[in-house]
């Protein structure tokens, strides 16, 4: 079973990589012909930076929107953030004083993870309008990811589990160097996810995470009649056709 | 005319219950082969038009990132599906921005993912049959590409696009637009969108001339086909005969004159407006584009300048360069291109525009943010110049005027309900239930602060309210230029609205 799991999270670990990498390559090499920005944009680089941060870190845009889904999105993306931050101590061997630190209101974050969650699930069952638009997976992916909160709740909160075997495991997997995982049912489960999770990741709607920083409309700077802005297959037609020149 | 209700005021603004099907249909008028081959397409359904279809699909996902990572980043949330004009009008779920994506992504899974490849009913993948076509068809040519739902977008999913790239596509296995196609021809022969042909142009002009002479007593010039004048003046070809459009470019005409700047039209480009953005096709978008370069030329200009017109102005200012680029023979002092708007603004800004509001003083205004001007491209050096400069000029012309609903104006400004190609009688019913955001709030802003006129300056919106004001119980003409409010209150030097207003040579007047 540790050896099963063991690879089964390797395995999951390349192809999240793999196919996050392979994805970001190709959003990086088709050209954007025109300037598209969404405006008013920023004139800048920075301001640029500035417009993608608000995008990543508030959701910005979603609170201009809508402010229920804001609030259940934006909680659920924030805990588990924090969540995340939590789990680096499996994957330290001397954790540092801030992530231990964190720990204390950290634990917390997977209520407001499962909360957030929840929200979004009712949401999506009793809106019409978002019902209309919702496929079975965009179902799946919230029951899954409350799945995962709920197992992690039930380790942290009623049925402990042995936490030192669980560091020593996930260390071993970094040298390949496997150990033995404790056996919990919840235990299991959560790991089964997470690595489903990770493995569907390049091949779903949760390739929104580096889409949001590849959208033209926020990326791009407002600056067109300053800056000649010339992609690589426009630049062909370019060359064919721009020939009129003044005598 | 199509047999449809007008949609009724809404008591509270709510968002309505969706209807499923309410705009199914066969949506408007199919191109005839003859539009369609001068423009490069095939003109008639393919017998592999499966094949073409997602060669066509592929090529553009390789072709245009904006297209490639929208496809892949919606998350379903649903922040857009009450943003759109369209869908508030109708309440047909496929108006819903994200639906009408979907309507391409669920090909795009299919084909192109894996999850849609193996697993479609998960992912909600479909295969591609002539009626998804007819579907697309439909559907995508009741998105005006106005970009309101990408404001709200938190991946900034811009539904424009997918638009663009869906026409582009159908068109490629021969369901392109009559309206667009055939407006492109009519630039490609005669020179501009109404296929107005340079000598009734001319006379135009040369009436227009003779009246400022009458009315003003000075002579303000509208030249075409001038070389050695120092603009090439870019308008779209409403602006020679519609209303308020026309008045508009007595505007123009007279701040050029005022400023000492000589300007001309070009017969061969007598189009600002650019359909190619429409359709989605780069090569049709830089075909019309070149014209204007090759008008600039010809004609020795050293600048140009665009008149009132919102998806004109944005392939002018977010594309030109772009397209028909570099333009290093041009004046490198001025903006290139630049809008009238911001010739006006700093020319009052300077204090060389004399004005007299008082001329306005029966009007009471608003302004229509248009949404290509709002959200695709900037006036002046500062972002949101396209907000600020036009009310400036405005409130630089007369003394009342109020702003509509917030939510309803600058970068979430509603759409006319007739842009993108959509401004066909063919899709009256559309247009007059798309326009009712727009009408609701202009409603409140007449009830609640006496508004009696609303400006726009886009040539699309100024047409679109001429027939859309009076289904919503407004006057017809309560929709003006810009560019009319500066021309009631501009003050010309010499002119005999100075006179009248200095209180000298009255006498010399009355004489005559």
């Amino acid at each position: 079973m540790s050896a099963f799991y063991a690879l089964l999270l390797t395995v999951a670990f390349l192809v999240l990589i793999i196919g996050l990498t392979k994805k970001i390559i190709q959003y990086s090499r088709v050209p954007a012909p025109l300037k598209i920005p969404v405006t008013p944009a920023p004139l800048t680089k920075g301001g640029v930076a500035i417009r993608l941060a608000k995008e990543a870190i508030l959701f910005a845009a979603l609170f201009r929107s809508n402010k229920w889904t804001w609030l259940f999105g934006w909680m659920f993306h924030m805990s588990l953030f924090i969540v995340l931050l939590n789990h680096l101590r499996f994957f330290i061997t001397d954790v540092p004083l801030p992530l231990i630190l964190l720990q204390n209101v950290g634990e917390y974050a997977a209520f407001t993870m499962f909360i957030g969650l929840a929200g979004l699930l009712v949401r999506r069952m009793f809106v019409a309008r978002v019902k209309y638009i919702s496929a079975p997976s965009d179902y799946l992916w919230l029951i899954l990811l409350m799945v995962i909160a709920l197992t992690g709740i039930v380790m942290r909160f009623i049925s402990h589990t042995d936490i030192i075997a669980i560091k020593e495991f996930s260390l071993g997997l970094m040298s390949f160097n496997w150990q033995d995982l404790p056996t919990d049912f919840p235990l299991m489960v959560h790991l089964f996810l997470v690595a489903a999770l990770m493995i569907l990741l390049p091949f779903s709607k949760l390739l929104h995470i580096p889409g949001l920083f590849f959208a033209p409309t926020r990326n791009q700077v407002d600056n067109p009649r300053e800056v000649r802005h010339i992609s690589s297959w426009a630049a062909e037609l370019d060359a064919e056709k721009n020939k009129v020149q003044p005598k | 005319m199509a047999d449809f209700e007008t949609p009724e005021f809404r008591e509270y603004p709510a968002v309505p219950l969706i209807k499923q099907d309410v705009m199914a249909g066969n949506g408007p008028f199919i191109s005839r082969a003859e539009f369609d081959t001068d423009l490069g397409y095939p003109g008639e359904l393919p017998a592999d038009w499966k094949e073409k279809t997602l060669e066509k699909m592929g090529d553009l996902l390789g072709r245009y990132r904006s297209l490639q990572v929208f496809m892949d980043s919606c998350i379903k949330c649903g922040a857009c599906t009450d943003k759109c004009h369209y869908f508030i009008g109708t309440s047909d779920p496929k108006n819903m921005p994200v639906a009408r994506q979907d309507l391409m992504r669920k090909v795009y899974r299919r084909y192109f993912t894996f999850a849609g490849k193996y697993f479609p009913k998960l992912v909600g993948a479909v295969d591609l049959t002539e009626d998804v076509l007819d579907e697309w068809y439909n559907y995508y040519h009741q998105c005006s590409e106005c970009r309101r739902c990408s404001v709200f977008c938190p991946m900034g999913i811009d539904t424009a696009e997918v638009t663009m790239a869906a026409r582009e596509i159908l068109a490629h296995v021969g369901k392109a637009q009559k309206y667009s196609n055939q407006i492109i021809q009519k630039v490609y022969k005669i020179g501009n969108n109404l296929g107005l042909p340079g000598k009734a142009l001319k006379g135009i002009l040369e009436d227009l001339e003779e009246e400022m002479e009458d009315e003003c007593g000075v002579p303000v010039k509208y030249n075409m086909d001038e070389v050695g004048c120092e603009v090439l003046l870019m308008t779209p070809s409403a602006d020679f005969f519609a209303e308020p459009h026309i008045d508009g470019l007595i505007g123009y005409g007279k701040v050029l004159h005022e400023l000492g700047i000589t300007w001309t039209v070009s017969s061969k480009a007598s189009e600002a407006a650019n359909f190619g953005l429409f359709i989605g096709s780069y090569e049709n978008i830089q075909k019309i584009s070149m014209r204007i370069r090759e008008a600039a030329i010809e004609l020795k200009v050293k600048r140009i300048i665009f008149g009132e017109c919102g998806h004109a102005w944005r392939v002018a200012y977010s594309f030109l360069n772009t397209l028909a680029g570099p333009f290093d023979f041009l004046d490198q002092n001025y903006p290139i291109p630049q809008h009238i708007l911001e010739v006006t603004y700093g020319a009052l800004q300077d204090g060389k525009l004399r004005m007299n509001k008082a001329e306005n003083d029966h009007l009471t205004m608003t302004f229509h943010d248009s949404c290509n001007v709002a959200r695709a491209s900037r006036m002046g050096d500062k972002p949101g110049g396209q907000f600020d400069i036009p009310r400036a000029v405005i409130e630089a012309s007369c003394n009342n005027y109020v702003d509509m609903d917030a939510d309803t104006i600058k970068d979430a400004t509603f759409c006319c309900g007739g842009g993108g190609g959509l401004l066909t009688d063919d899709l009256m019913e559309l247009r007059i239930k798309g326009a009712l955001p727009r009408m609701e709030a202009l409603k409140q802003v007449t009830e609640e602060s006496g508004v009696t006129n609303i400006a726009a300056i886009c040539a699309i919106c100024k047409s679109q309210f001429t027939k859309t004001l009076p289904y919503f119980g407004f006057e017809m003409d309560s929709i003006m230029s810009v560019h009319q409010l500066v021309s009631e209150a501009i003050v010309m030097t010499g002119s005999m609205q100075e006179k009248e207003l200095d209180g000298v040579d009255d006498e010399a007047e009355s004489d005559e």
